[in-house]
């Protein structure tokens, strides 16, 4: 096991210097250029020309990137071209939010939807199963914003029970950080409660058939023994498999209810900078995002052992 | 039939607009010394001298202060100066400081500060640039007086030193404005109103301005960016959010004060109890369309006099703007209402002119590139309108879609049109930028030094001279008149109306002021 993580974590490095070169040249033949937003609508050609010269920007791609490298390689993510803030900075103050929302996303689509999908394979081909995955597709279809902003209607602006927007920090004001979280997370996890809710619901349905499953019930094993003992243990593989590809997501991905919610996390860090061209930024996030997304995927690798034995590494 | 996220939004807000609402959440209410905003943009850039961003200017009147600033009728008043000197000759200008401004650090302000600001700006900004031309010598005489000896009579010195938009001479301690002109200074101390708090500052969040307790106000009351400057509540509190996210707080009470509240979402806040629209700005937006004047069939005068005939200012303010409170027609270049207000030269909409000015110029079906930013809720629409008049004569036109941040990209390219180049794009000034012949940089025609668009012609240029040595304000009224048809006959951008955007905030709120640009001092949350 533990050369198995020592493996994965050293593969990580040549996927991250794949990535970086990606993420570099993309953003510098994405047209737009920070020196021009920099200047303001009145500027001239002139007064660009040297805002981009002052910010090392006329120098020729590959320079650019060479420095960029050699500040990764000390550890600098750089510093934004608009805020004059190191970009290691930033996104520090943007992660809480975001780890925040996440977690509380993961929590409640985890705690509503695998007992859902549960029920609905115990009660495969009935009324219950049938209402269950309308609601699924409903949970999938129905676009975030909208639901925000109903739960805002409702809620924030005729009962007056929660705040419209913002953020609150749990170590400053728990009372406000649960106010302020349960609409972004419910609205969030809507997506996320019918993906995992349909992907238990087969897993469990195929374990239901198996041999096992018959041999617990003949044995006068009860009911929710049978489920949540064998079957759900047994289906537990692809259900964390979507659970960590769901965190991974919800690390960049979370931008709609981010803005529709006022939440100042990395989703709008990364929409704002890429709309400003702050190149920095950018790179600094992208690295950020395929950096989490192959630790949570190594950590799900690692999870499949704890649910089947028979995987080795 | 399509419903757009916006409409959907402002359905359901209308619906709990007329919702009975409880007057004013206890939270607010419990906040009296906050006034809690959301500013017209993202707060990115703290160097108001080196962008000339509006945000990055509203962010310099909080911290800063200024030697001279417009007052309601846009005339140049004392601000920082207690006493102005000028020669006989006009000549020699000497400024003398008020007593007790002091540094947000504790330290005094100094002549030889205000010397270093006015150096620093005079680097960047345009009217800095050519005061600086005129300008023998700038120093300090003693700790109070700031002698400008000029090389020759020039007018408009009190209006280049108090002009009231990007860039705006704001003062800083010397240390600080010794920063060279093209780097971005990191020191926030002023000796404004207002305290930046810098290390509370979350770009794209939040920012935070505390009440400087030793700021001296100047007694007479406040008018536009003159007067008295009184921080009536301790803190000023920037959120940055959307424009929906930003229509739900202020109407839940979580936020007081909404700096530019979207055309889409007025008539929603109009209806929401405790909630009011308003227009502060008298000299509103300017819309324009601006001509590449380098890059064919736009380089051709003929085709950019038939363009204008074939536009109609009308139907950009109706399609962009909607409400008519929110827009007014303007035959003038100059924000109509201002000093300088004129119809002459202004062109009229006729197509059959158009169609035979447009046969007259040898324009043989080349396309013409419209740069259209759709993801703006004004300059969007314009282009649209544009490119629909504009085909309406028979002009082969492309409109180009992409964002903003690209069209700034992409009209700095004078290359032609099959090599990522462009014939016209929409803006916008604020009034406060283009009250006069020299504040609109647009208004420039020195070709491919200036403005993109690059229009050449040396009467212009004459023309803005003559403003700037006028010797009376009839003279000066008579040489922004001239420049007006000139630019008009010479095809010199479409003049697209004027427009306003209001503010929008709780009715706990007191003390706004009706200027082109957004204050916060003199603003508080009663009870």
């Amino acid at each position: 096991m533990v050369s198995f993580i020592v493996r994965r974590v050293l593969s990580t490095l040549p996927v991250m210097i794949i990535v970086a070169i990606v993420v570099f040249a993309m953003l510098r033949l994405t047209p737009g250029d920070p020196a021009v937003v920099i200047a303001g609508d009145q500027a001239t050609a002139e007064q660009i020309a040297r805002i981009r010269s002052n910010l090392g920007l006329d120098l020729p791609i590959h320079v650019q990137f060479v420095t960029w490298i050699g500040q990764l390689l000390q550890g600098d993510l750089g510093i934004s071209i608009f805020t004059n803030m190191p970009v290691s900075t930033l996104i520090a103050q943007r992660l809480e939010p975001t780890l925040m929302l996440s977690l509380t996303t993961i929590c409640f689509s985890v705690l509503v939807a695998v007992p859902l999908g549960v029920w609905a394979a115990w009660r495969s081909g009935t009324w219950t199963d049938r209402v269950i995955m309308v609601f699924s597709v409903l949970g999938f279809s129905f676009p975030v914003f909208v639901l925000g902003y109903l739960l805002i209607y409702e809620f924030g602006l005729t009962l007056k029970w929660l705040p419209t927007q913002g953020y609150k920090s749990p170590f400053s004001d728990p009372v406000g950080f649960v106010r302020s979280i349960i609409m972004p997370t419910i609205t969030l996890s809507m997506i996320y409660i019918a993906l995992v809710t349909r992907i238990t619901r087969a897993s469990v349905l195929e374990v239901l058939s198996e041999d096992y499953i018959r041999t617990a019930r003949a044995k006068g094993q009860i009911e929710r023994k049978v489920l949540f003992r064998h079957a759900l243990k047994n289906a537990a593989v692809p259900i964390a498999t979507i659970i960590g590809i769901g965190i991974a997501l919800l690390i960049g991905g979370a931008v709609v209810t981010e803005t529709v919610f006022n939440i100042p996390g990395l989703g709008r860090l990364v929409v704002d900078a890429i709309l400003r061209r702050d190149y920095p930024i950018i790179q600094g996030l992208i690295l950020v995002f395929s950096f989490t997304y192959i630790i949570i995927n190594m950590l799900i690798d690692i999870a499949y052992t704890f649910f089947d034995p028979r995987i080795r590494y | 039939m399509s419903l757009s996220r916006r409409d959907l939004l402002a359905g359901t807000a209308a619906t709990a607009a007329t919702a009975a609402l409880p007057s004013g959440p206890a939270q607010a209410q419990s906040k009296r010394n906050v006034l809690k905003v959301v500013p017209h943009a993202n707060l990115q850039i703290l160097d108001p001298i080196w962008t000339t961003g509006y945000i990055s200017r509203n962010h310099g009147y909080m911290i800063y202060d200024t030697l001279f600033a417009l007052d309601d009728n846009l005339k140049p008043q004392p601000q920082m100066v207690e006493s102005l000197d000028v020669s006989g000759d006009r000549l020699r200008y000497v400024m003398k400081l008020r007593d007790g401004l002091s540094w947000h650090d504790g330290t005094a302000v100094t002549a030889d500060d205000c010397v270093a600001s006015l150096q620093r700006w005079g680097k960047r900004d345009g009217m800095g640039q050519r005061l600086m031309a005129v300008t023998d010598k700038l120093e300090a005489d003693g700790s109070k007086n700031i002698v400008l000896t000029l090389k020759r009579p020039y007018g408009v010195v009190l209006d280049s030193i108090g002009k009231i938009s990007s860039n705006v001479p704001f003062m800083m301690p010397k240390r600080v404005a010794e920063t060279p002109a093209d780097k971005q200074i990191e020191d926030t101390t002023g000796s404004g109103p207002f305290m930046f708090n810098k290390a509370n500052w979350k770009p794209g969040n939040l920012a935070i301005y505390e009440k400087f307790k030793n700021y001296v106000p100047r007694k007479e009351a406040a008018s536009s960016a003159a007067g008295g400057k009184i921080a009536k509540v301790d803190r000023v509190e920037w959120y940055t959010m959307d424009a929906n996210t930003a229509m739900n707080a202020l109407m839940s009470g979580e936020i007081d004060y909404w700096e530019q509240v979207t055309p889409d979402l007025i008539d929603v806040l109009k209806k929401a109890p405790n909630v009011k629209i308003e227009n502060l700005d008298p000299t509103g937006n300017m819309g324009w369309a601006r001509f590449n004047h380098l890059v064919a069939p736009t380089n051709n005068p003929m085709v950019r006099q038939a363009i204008m005939k074939a536009c109609k200012q009308d139907e950009f303010l109706k399609t962009a703007i909607g409400n008519p409170d929110y827009y007014k027609l303007c035959k003038s270049i100059y924000p109509c209402g201002t000093t300088y207000e004129s119809d002459a030269g202004f062109v009229d909409q006729n197509l059959a002119d158009a169609k035979t000015l447009l046969k007259q110029s040898g324009y043989n079906g080349e396309e013409l590139v419209i740069l259209q930013p759709t993801d703006h809720p004004v300059l969007n629409p314009f282009c649209q309108v544009l490119a629909e008049q504009i085909r309406a004569i028979g002009i082969n036109v492309k409109l180009q879609a992409m964002d903003w941040s690209t069209v700034l990209q992409r009209r700095a390219s004078k290359e032609p049109n099959d090599k990522g180049g462009w014939n016209m794009f929409t803006t916008w000034w604020i009034g406060g930028d283009t009250v006069n012949p020299l504040t609109g940089v647009g208004f420039g025609a020195t070709g491919e030094k200036g403005w993109f668009g690059w229009a050449s012609d040396e009467e212009a240029i004459k023309m803005q001279d003559a403003f700037a040595n006028a010797a009376s304000p009839e003279d000066a009224k008579k040489a922004a008149t001239a420049l007006q048809q000139r630019l008009y006959a010479n095809g010199h951008y479409v003049n697209l109306g004027m427009f306003f955007v209001p503010v929008g905030y709780r009715d706990s709120v007191k003390g706004m002021i009706r200027s082109p640009v957004q204050f916060f001092w003199n603003m508080e949350v009663a009870g």
